[in-house]
Formats: structure tokens, C-alpha cells, sequence
């Protein structure tokens, strides 16, 4: 049974025009947990990111994504997003003309005191602040990624989307990373982390599921996955 | 170069930017051409003229000719556009359909001859700028521009609709993404580019007057403006702006025969090296 602070999906079907590329796809995500999403490129996992988020193509056909009882499928994203789930998209995707700060207080009014504000956030990566007149174009890869994370954040989200957040950082800035994600576990978010850094993924991850082309092909805790490397030779080319 | 040929290109350059700002944001955040941008320039003017002559007011004729073209665009936008969302190439044919329209309804409701929005008089005449005398429109009209440009630049840059736009030029679905109704965003901002055509075309019934072929004239330069400067920029429309009065001035004064080709030839020249203009940016 789905109790609040829970995201589902359920039988999730899209397409890229006439290509099928999720073929009921599920799986559950809640509130302080963290679930792993791995699998080889061109699995589907972006693909399902953006199917959750409501962010068009692909186009979902069939099937559900519900969150605290409530079926996401039909809105946009913005009201997804409202609804306190954020992304921190593949790429980062930050914007090339707006300062750090900008980047931070265009989704809220300067003034707002709930949830995450712009010193909570700096608070956090102090880093971000002592670049905050810089453009989003003009940031190191670890930065980028702070600043992806920062922006999810100021949704005051209940769930995080990552896709795929240790893609071209130094290995110093994935275990940073690796804190960060933590850190948000222990505030009681839940996160999807879409990843290729399996080892990274494992380290954090509290359950586990394995795409491949389009299909859940295998789901389990963490701890279980380490301990049956023939999975991980089988499904994700690990030796 | 005398100082009146400067300041000929100069507040040439003003009314053109003003037209051409509202064109290249409409351009940089919702990727749309619109064509019709030069038939709601003249739409704005005739309010204006219509306005002006029935109230007396030129104060009350430039408020309404501003509101008018913004209701315009939220019409244009909510009704037509909205069916073509995405794709391009409709958007342009669309809008260029919506300007032949109001175009030919101009024609009909203000006939063709070529009026000007009457001005009032402490806008008449000459004043003395160094060692000429200047008409005292004009210069207004400069002001309005430099005036426009300001606010612009401060509602982009220092307010959080600003920091929304500029966003949204960068990429749009993940501002959407982000909990942000982009669409509103969107509709606020061709409303206003909408506004600024009017409010061009307001200045630009008493600068240039008015007449049924006047929209594809002021279009024509817009787009030369946008192209230059680069899409969605403020300060790319700011620079076009000046380039392109400028040599339209010069080049009449200059090469009379060759005026259009001082204008296009530099801008085809600058296409072929700096395709995104001089200010504009890839995403």
C-alpha cells in the first residue's frame, strides 16, 4: 500500500514518437530513502527521470506515477515540481546568463523565510557562495553540480531526481557528493540517483534497481547487490 | 559628419530599439518570429492618432496605444498562437498571415492616406543642442529611448521576472521544471514586446507618420536590429539599434542609390561570421 510520503510508479509506459522505450517500468521511492537507479546508457533512465518529472518527450502512454496517493501523469511540471519533487538534471542544465545567486532566488521570493533559503543553501556549499557573482557558465564541474543540487533544493523538496550527479567530477568531489546525498537523507528527502558510478551508487544507496533496455531487470537493497557480483557481470558489464 | 546627421541616427536608433527590443524578447524567450510585429507597431500608431485626436490627450493617446497593443498580443497569443506551439515554421506563417490581416484592416478603418499622431506643442519646434537647432520631438523621442532601455535592463537584470526571463532564454524546461508556470512567464513577456510595439508605434506616427506600408518598413529594420545584435539580447538591440541608425543616416546622405545596401550588406557580412549576431548566445 502506498502511504503518504511516497513515490510509485506503477506499469510505466513511453515513447520517443513511435519508439517504445519504457515498457512498465515500477518501482517506489519514499521520503528519506535512497534508491539507486543503475543500468548502461541508453537503458531508459533518463528516459523514466523525465517521464516522473512530466517533461515532454517522451510521451507516457500508459501506466502511473503517483505521489502521496496522488496521480502525476496528467500535469505539467511545473506543478510537479510544486509538489515538491526537484530535479538535478543530466548535464546540470544551469543557466548560462544568471549569477549563482540568481540561480538560487529566481524560484522564490527574496524574502521568504520557510524552507531552504539562499543562506541555508551556502550554508551547506560554502563554496557556492564565495563564487555567487559568478554566471553558471563559469563554474568548475564540481561547483556546477553544487549549484544543480542548491537549485533542486530551493523547491524545498520532499523528493530529489538525480540524474546521473557524479558524471565528470574528480573523484575528491564524487565523495563530497557522496556526503551531500547523505546529508539529505538524514533531513528525511527522498532521492532517486540515476548513476553509472556504480561503486558510488552502492556506497550511498539504500535499495537498488537495475534497468535494461526499458525493463526493471532487477531490484534489491544494496547490501545484497555487493554480495552477488554475478548480478552486477550480468546486467551492468562489472567484473 | 555633422552633429544633425548624428543626431538623426541617433534617435532614429532610439525608436528602433524600442520597436526591436519587444521583437527580440518575444524572439529569445518564446523562439518566436513574429512577423506581425511591424502591423502592431502601426496598430499602435493609429490608436495613438485615434486617441490623440479625440481626447486631446497625448499622454492618454501613448498609455493607450501601449494597453491596446498589449491586448493585442495577449489575444493573438492566446487564441492563434497557442495552436502552433513548437513549431516554428507555422509560428511564422501564422504571424505573417496575422499581419497581412491587420495590415488590410488598417487600410480599411484608417484608409490610406498618411497621418501624423498630433503632437502637443511644448514638443514642437526646435531647441538648441550646442551649435544646432533640433527638433525638440526628436530629441524626446531619444529620451523615450534611452528611457526604455533602463527600465529594461533593470526589470531583466535586478528583478526576479527578469532573472525568470533570462532563464527561461537559457532553457526554458528546466525553469519550468523548477516550479515555475513558464507559460505565464511567456505571456507576460510577449505582452510587453507587444507594448513596445505599440509604444513605437506611438512615437513613430509623429517621427515617421503613418501609413499602410509603414509595418513592413519599421519590420524590416527590426529584424536587421535583432539579427545584428543577437537574439534575446537587450544590449545586442541596444547596439543594432545605433548601427543600424546610423547607417541608414549616413548611407542616405552618403550613397542615396545604395541606402538599403549599407544596411543589409554589413548585416549579411556579419551573418556570415557571427551567425548568432554580436550578443547572442547558443543553447
Amino acid at each position: 500500500m502506498p502511504e503518504s510520503g511516497t513515490l510509485e510508479v506503477g506499469d510505466l509506459h513511453s515513447y520517443y514518437g513511435a519508439a517504445h522505450v519504457l515498457h512498465g517500468v515500477s518501482l517506489t521511492l519514499a521520503r528519506g530513502e535512497i534508491v539507486a537507479l543503475l543500468g548502461r546508457n541508453g537503458m531508459g533512465k533518463t528516459t523514466l527521470i523525465r517521464s516522473i518529472m512530466g517533461l515532454s518527450p517522451p510521451l507516457v502512454r500508459q501506466g502511473h506515477v503517483r505521489w502521496k496517493g496522488e496521480d502525476l501523469t496528467a500535469l505539467r511540471p511545473h506543478a510537479i515540481a510544486q509538489r515538491r519533487i526537484a530535479i538535478v538534471p543530466q548535464g546540470r542544465r544551469l543557466y548560462a546568463s544568471l549569477s549563482v545567486t540568481e540561480h538560487l532566488t529566481m524560484l522564490k521570493n527574496a524574502r521568504a523565510k520557510d524552507g531552504w533559503t539562499l543562506d541555508k543553501v551556502f550554508g551547506l556549499f560554502p563554496r557556492l557562495a564565495e563564487r555567487r557573482h559568478h554566471r553558471g557558465s563559469q563554474l568548475s564541474g564540481g561547483e556546477r553540480g553544487m549549484l544543480a543540487v542548491g537549485r533542486a533544493l530551493m523547491v524545498d523538496p520532499e523528493v530529489i531526481l538525480m540524474d546521473e550527479p557524479s558524471e565528470g567530477l574528480a573523484p575528491v568531489m564524487v565523495q563530497h557528493l557522496e556526503g551531500i546525498i547523505a546529508s539529505l537523507k538524514a533531513l528525511n528527502l527522498g532521492v532517486l540517483l540515476v548513476e553509472q558510478n556504480l561503486y558510488s551508487a552502492l556506497e550511498v544507496a539504500d535499495r537498488v534497481y537495475i534497468m535494461e533496455t526499458g525493463r526493471i531487470v532487477h531490484e534489491g537493497t544494496a547490501v545484497e547487490l555487493r554480495k552477488t557480483p554475478d548480478v552486477l557481470t550480468r546486467f551492468l558489464g562489472v567484473h | 559628419m555633422s552633429v544633425f546627421q548624428v543626431l538623426n541616427g541617433l534617435t532614429f536608433a532610439a525608436l528602433l530599439f524600442i520597436v526591436a527590443s519587444g521583437f527580440t524578447l518575444i524572439f529569445g524567450l518564446l523562439r518566436i518570429v513574429n512577423l506581425a510585429h511591424g502591423a502592431l507597431y502601426l496598430l499602435g500608431g493609429y490608436i495613438g492618432l485615434t486617441v490623440a485626436t479625440a481626447t486631446g490627450s497625448y499622454l492618454l493617446s501613448g498609455i493607450a496605444a501601449m494597453a491596446g497593443i498589449a491586448l493585442a498580443g495577449l489575444l493573438l497569443d492566446q487564441t492563434l498562437l497557442r495552436w502552433v506551439k513548437g513549431h516554428d515554421l507555422r509560428q511564422v506563417l501564422l504571424t505573417l498571415g496575422v499581419a497581412l490581416v491587420l495590415n488590410d484592416l488598417t487600410l480599411v478603418i484608417w484608409g490610406g492616406d498618411t497621418f501624423s499622431v498630433p503632437i502637443p506643442s511644448v514638443l514642437q519646434g526646435a531647441a538648441n543642442v550646442g551649435s544646432v537647432f533640433y527638433p525638440k520631438f526628436r530629441l524626446f523621442v531619444l529620451g523615450v529611448g534611452i528611457l526604455t532601455f533602463i527600465c529594461l535592463w533593470l526589470m531583466l537584470n535586478k528583478t526576479r521576472l527578469g532573472a525568470l526571463i533570462r532563464a527561461g532564454v537559457d532553457d526554458a524546461e528546466m525553469v519550468e521544471a523548477s516550479g515555475i508556470n513558464i507559460q505565464r512567464v511567456f505571456l507576460l513577456t510577449f505582452m510587453l514586446g507587444s507594448a513596445l510595439a505599440g509604444l513605437g508605434g506611438w512615437l513613430g506616427g509623429a517621427f515617421l507618420t503613418l501609413y499602410p506600408s509603414a509595418d513592413s518598413e519599421i519590420l524590416v529594420f527590426s529584424m536587421a536590429v535583432v539579427i545584428i545584435g543577437g537574439r534575446g539580447s537587450l544590449i545586442g538591440a541596444a547596439v543594432g539599434s545605433i548601427l543600424i541608425g546610423m547607417l541608414n543616416t549616413f548611407g542616405q546622405v552618403w550613397f542615396p542609390e545604395l541606402a538599403y545596401f549599407v544596411i543589409f550588406g554589413p548585416m549579411a557580412l556579419l551573418l556570415a561570421f557571427r551567425p548568432l549576431g554580436l550578443f547572442g548566445r547558443a543553447t
